[in-house]
């Protein structure tokens, strides 16, 4: 695909878009990190500024779509370039739900402050910070993969999946255990619970990226499908 | 719980069936062969125009060949009915058959081999006749006179060919007087009119607008049932919406023959997806 079109317009139109959807994840992956860094730190002003940056994403994701409506309008692609728009545009909605889950983290930190809870409370803040890092480099990682047009790299997201599902399943019992020892970390445990599944979230969304990046290049749908069947694709 | 999941589960049901879409084609290898192109060679002269094209074009599809100019797409057609023969200097090599017979052998007579095998040109050809005669004409060479059977065929052809409604008030107008998206209707109902097994189209709709090509388009939609339809096409979205299979062709070699769906999802040759995504140079 790395050849030019006979159309160079078509070929500034395609780069363009894939451009836009990089600097989409970009903003994407710097939301969930500004998220979880406003709950560490419990601040509610970067919880603000995430919901702040919340609608950029909606807008890209908008316009990213009304540019991809375009080019399939009036140029008719097929084949790979056919491909990639069409993984554009599954791939944007995918990282505009990542800044919902980032929105999500930040309206609780809100909650949690203005409830009066504070890190000098015993529940788990930190535990959820390793399976956000997790979820993050996932993300980024299916962002490189879809820059580079790398299903290797794309499979190997496919692969990490399960660790951020076994995080998430772990940081269930730990939440459940701090509840039953203290019923007063009650409400703001069960608030947690939701970032935990926000973050899970996130790296789900980085798995769908991955998957679109395969459509992309081996021209297989693989989702619904066992790891065994991406592999085979892929190699 | 358990009680719940066992109230929802009907409605719950996952169709593992996916169903069929309307392009879905069954594989080339379970349908049966109308044409069989096998390890063709063509010379014009000392230039060799075709290399080794082997292909089966199955009954009642549509098949295209698509490839840029001078691939070789309008000789291969032209070999289905032996238009090649006009070429001075012309030798093919290889196997064509039809109906299991090879239309090469020296026992073929290749008028009636063109009665079987109707072709429809760029330009629209009707002869300067009435809309009537040129349908018909083809019928009374055969000798036909009995004047209802020359009705019949001639109605049945026109409205085969989409062309009834526009013109029974006026069948003994000139067919020059028709438009020309009009006129190639006219030429496929002169065509059909002699039934052929096998309609060869080569470029049919290049001198014709959108509207009139749609309705070629929707026509062969029509015909394929009746037919096997082999188009030759510029227009590769025109491939795309009108064939069941198509062949992509490049400098007189047969680089990929797959469903259409496919070539145009997903080509299996790198030479393909260039062709079709704009990418040759």
């Amino acid at each position: 695909m790395t050849e030019k079109h006979t159309y160079t317009q078509f070929d500034v139109e395609l780069r363009d878009v894939s451009t836009r959807v990089l600097e989409m994840g970009g903003l994407a992956e710097a939301q969930v990190a500004q998220a979880m860094y406003a709950l560490s730190n419990f601040s509610s002003e970067t919880a603000d500024q995430v919901l702040k940056q919340e609608d950029r994403l909606n807008h890209m994701e908008v316009e990213i779509d009304r540019e991809l409506q375009g080019i399939i309008a009036m140029r008719q692609p097929a084949a790979s370039d056919l491909r990639l728009l069409i993984a554009v545009s599954k791939a944007i909605a995918n990282l505009e739900r990542v800044g919902d889950e980032a929105a999500r983290i930040a309206r609780t930190v809100q909650r949690l402050v203005n409830a009066g809870v504070s890190s000098r409370m015993r529940v788990p803040v930190a535990d959820l910070g390793y399976e956000a890092e997790l979820a993050t480099a996932q993300l980024r990682r299916a962002l490189d993969a879809f820059a580079r047009l790398d299903a290797e790299l794309a499979l190997e997201v496919l692969k990490q999946d399960d660790k951020i599902d076994q995080e998430f399943d772990g940081l269930m019992r730990k939440l459940v255990t701090y509840m039953m020892e203290d019923p007063r970390t009650i409400t703001a445990s069960i608030d947690l619970v939701f970032v935990a599944k926000a973050i899970e979230r996130v790296g789900d969304h980085a798995k769908n990226l991955a998957e679109a990046t395969i459509y992309i290049v081996k021209g297989a749908d693989v989702r619904h499908v066992t790891l065994d069947k991406v592999e085979d694709a892929v190699r | 719980m358990t009680a719940m999941t066992q109230a929802a589960s009907p409605r719950m049901t996952i169709e593992t069936e996916v169903p069929a879409s309307a392009r879905q084609v069954k594989p080339l290898a379970d349908l049966e062969v109308a044409v069989s192109v096998q390890n063709v060679d063509l010379f014009y002269g000392e230039k060799q125009a075709l290399f080794d094209v082997s292909l089966d074009i199955p009954r009642g599809h549509v098949v295209a060949f698509i490839g840029p100019s001078g691939c070789g797409k309008s000789t291969l057609l032209r070999c289905f009915n032996r238009m090649n023969d006009l070429v001075d200097n012309c030798r093919v090599e290889g196997q064509i058959t039809i109906d299991g017979k090879n239309i090469y052998d020296r026992s073929v007579n290749v008028a009636q081999l063109r009665r079987r095998v109707g072709m429809v040109f760029q330009k629209p050809n009707p002869f300067p006749k009435s809309i009537y005669e040129n349908v018909a004409y083809g019928l009374r060479l055969l000798g036909v006179r009995n004047r209802a059977q020359l009705d019949e065929v001639v109605e049945r052809s026109l409205k085969q060919a989409a062309l009834w409604d526009e013109v029974k008030d006026r069948l003994d107008a000139s067919g020059l007087s028709l438009s020309g998206g009009q006129q190639q209707r006219l030429v496929i109902a002169r065509a059909v009119a002699l039934e052929p097994e096998v309609l060869l189209l080569d470029e049919p709709c290049s001198a014709l607008d959108p509207i009139s090509t749609a309705k070629v388009e929707e026509l062969l939609h029509e015909l394929k049932h009746k037919y096997t339809i082999v188009i030759v096409t510029h227009n590769m979205q025109q491939a795309a919406r009108v064939s069941d299979f198509t062949a992509y062709m490049y400098l007189g070699k047969l680089i990929e023959y797959s469903p259409t769906r496919d070539l145009f999802m997903k080509p299996a040759k790198r030479e393909t997806e260039d062709y079709i995504t704009g990418r040759f140079g």
